[in-house]
């Protein structure tokens, strides 16, 4: 394999010709590799080349997969010739480095598994190498998935492309980071309570996740199993669209995973005049500086009013509903997700894999490789969660925030009765700057107001470029009933143009 | 506030080893949480179980059997534990 220098990368194009195989959308790509413009290994140079440029800037990347990358955009070039291949076949994404890519490093941005490397193929990995795409690294995010700004990263925060003072948000910070600053074509990203979500409305990305069982979490090192679910972080909706139908499906090898026949979903045709869109009274009523809850930040708030005010001018009809348990979805989410964090980290004990210390007793290599392995937020999220569990407190905070989850799911199920579909923030305020809610843990956590309420119910969630505060993009929230991804992404195409 | 006692308990629960200044952090940031979640006591008893529950959802269950694995697969996975010998992943005693 030969070297890769900047000046190497497709030889017959001058510079700016080269940068612009960075900014296509998958179908372009696609359209160029059909049409014999450029290879995929011409494709795969470009952005190894930006991410060699960028990345340092950036950290995006916890690894580039260079070898790889190449090779799988040779076996890719070789599919093309043959005539027979899919919208992803050649096309180069990056994969948050908490799903398991078959001999690369999977760290799950921990010093416990920094020199792990993945013994097989998460089930999303090996349906898209079956289509045929490049795999250019592993991506950033917060220490196992716990995070909502990046920062909680034993290998540093990933900047936000739009402005590198500021968090490109979390958990999934480098998969939304590298699709922002056209690292990648798309990324996939995990979301739990808010972590496909969230950055991609901080990176002004299109991000989806999914309902849960919807797509396979066999290779997705777990954090929150009820909760937890992969989906595409994309350019715009078409991408996030065709990423989603090549991952999703049942899996057997994942037991939660659902299966579907082909529903009426995904043949229908959705328009927004036919639409009933909620909006839910609650989101917009928690005004700044009353009581715990931060309100929503002005500029967000005339962001998303515009969008739902075009879906209103292009035939939608706007209904206003309640989601009166938002006010418990926060404490509901940061009981249940640590509680079954501390038990699906229990594993990480030095015995099997990852970081092991092994002076003293058996003990003591438990003791040491978690005290020395784990970061702040993960002891923190483990300590909640083993302390909620615990006997004593057992019925007062796991039992209970079980029973509200129940209130929640049943919102969303009225709700749902009288609309189709829900609008709504995805985030209180724009990019935050780097540090500024590391001291408060609280407040970090209040970030997620309107993100984990969708996972703890089960339903599919989308977030899409609205707008911008200043440089800072703002995401659309867009809900719907389980199983209605079509419905959802078929709006939002429709949103996009309305909101060009 | 949780105490220190009650906090080295929990961290003992979690086999977590967390330095003085961990623990008194950690007083801090729990106590907090906890706070807010006192908040859930204001929250009604919910109306049924499982209301929203889509009928795709069910158990799925497997035979309880132990699957031969490839020798490739094996040397992979015992090759990730930091101590092993003749195939098997070594531990320290446990009592």
């Amino acid at each position: 394999m030969f070297e890769i220098a900047s000046s190497d990368c497709c030889p017959s194009r001058n510079d700016e010709e080269r940068m612009d195989l960075t900014e296509l959308t998958i179908k372009q790509a696609h359209e160029g590799l059909k049409n014999g413009e450029f290879t995929s290994v011409d494709l795969t140079k470009a952005f190894l080349a930006k991410i060699k440029a960028e990345d340092k800037d950036i950290n995006a990347f916890l690894s580039v997969t260079e070898k790889l990358a190449l090779e799988m955009a040779e076996a890719a070039d070789e599919k093309i010739k043959s005539g027979k291949f899919g919208m992803l076949c050649g096309i180069p994404c990056a994969i948050k480095d908490a799903i398991m890519v078959e001999g690369q490093k999977c760290t799950a941005a921990s010093k416990i598994l920094e020199n792990y490397v993945a013994p097989y193929d998460a089930t999303v990995i090996k349906k898209l190498k079956e289509q045929g795409v490049v795999i250019l690294g592993k991506t950033n995010l917060d220490e196992f998935a716990m995070g909502g700004s990046g920062e909680n990263s034993a290998f540093g925060v990933t900047k936000n492309p739009h402005d590198k003072t500021r968090v490109a948000g979390g958990s999934s910070s480098g998969s939304a980071a590298s699709v922002a600053a056209n690292m990648a074509i798309f990324s996939l990203g995990s979301d739990t309570g808010g972590s496909i979500r969230l950055p991609s409305s901080f990176c002004g990305t299109v991000g989806l996740k999914p309902t849960y069982g919807a797509v396979s979490r066999y290779g997705l090192i777990a954090f929150g199993s009820s909760l937890d679910q992969i989906g595409p972080i994309a350019k715009n909706i078409e991408d996030a669209k065709i990423v989603f139908n090549a991952i999703k499906g049942n899996d057997a090898k994942d037991a939660t995973s659902a299966d579907l026949k082909d529903s009426e979903d995904s043949n229908s045709k959705f328009q927004i005049s036919n639409l009933r869109i909620g909006v839910p009274k609650e989101y917009f009523a928690l005004q700044r500086g009353s009581g715990q809850v931060k309100g929503i930040d002005v500029e967000v708030e005339k962001i998303i009013r515009n969008a739902i005010k075009k879906a209103e001018d292009a035939g939608a009809e706007i209904v206003e509903i309640s989601l009166p348990s938002v006010e418990f979805a926060l404490a509901c989410y940061y009981i249940i997700a640590p509680c079954e964090a501390s038990a699906n980290l229990a594993r990480f004990d030095g015995v099997r894999y990852g970081l092991s210390i092994q002076d003293g007793d058996l003990l003591d290599v438990y003791l040491k490789s978690k005290g020395h392995g784990f970061g702040a937020e993960v002891k923190r999220r483990i300590m909640i969660g083993t302390y909620a569990l615990s006997s004593g407190y057992y019925d007062a905070y796991y039992k209970k925030a079980q029973e509200v989850r129940q209130l929640i799911k049943q919102d969303f199920a009225k709700a749902f009765e009288k609309v189709d579909l829900i609008f709504c923030p995805v985030s209180p305020v724009p990019a935050i700057k780097i540090g500024e809610r590391t001291d408060d843990p609280l407040s970090m956590y209040l970030m997620d107001i309107y993100t984990v309420s969708v996972n703890l119910a089960g339903l599919p969630g989308l977030s899409m470029p609205a707008g911008k505060v200043g440089d800072l993009p703002v995401g659309l929230q867009i809900i719907g009933k389980h199983f209605e991804e079509n419905k959802i992404l078929s709006i939002g195409e429709e949103m996009e143009k309305l909101l060009k | 506030m949780i105490s220190k006692e009650e906090v080295e308990h929990i961290a003992k629960l979690a086999r977590l080893e967390l330095t003085d200044r961990e623990v008194e952090k950690m007083q801090k940031d729990l106590s907090a949480i906890l706070d807010y979640f006192d908040l859930l006591k204001k929250a009604p008893k919910s109306e049924k179980e499982n209301l929203y529950t889509p009928g795709v959802y069910k158990n799925i269950l497997r035979a309880d059997e132990s699957l031969q694995q490839d020798a490739s697969v094996v040397e992979k996975l015992i090759g990730q534990a930091p101590d092993k010998k003749d195939g098997y992943i070594k531990v320290k005693a446990i009592f």
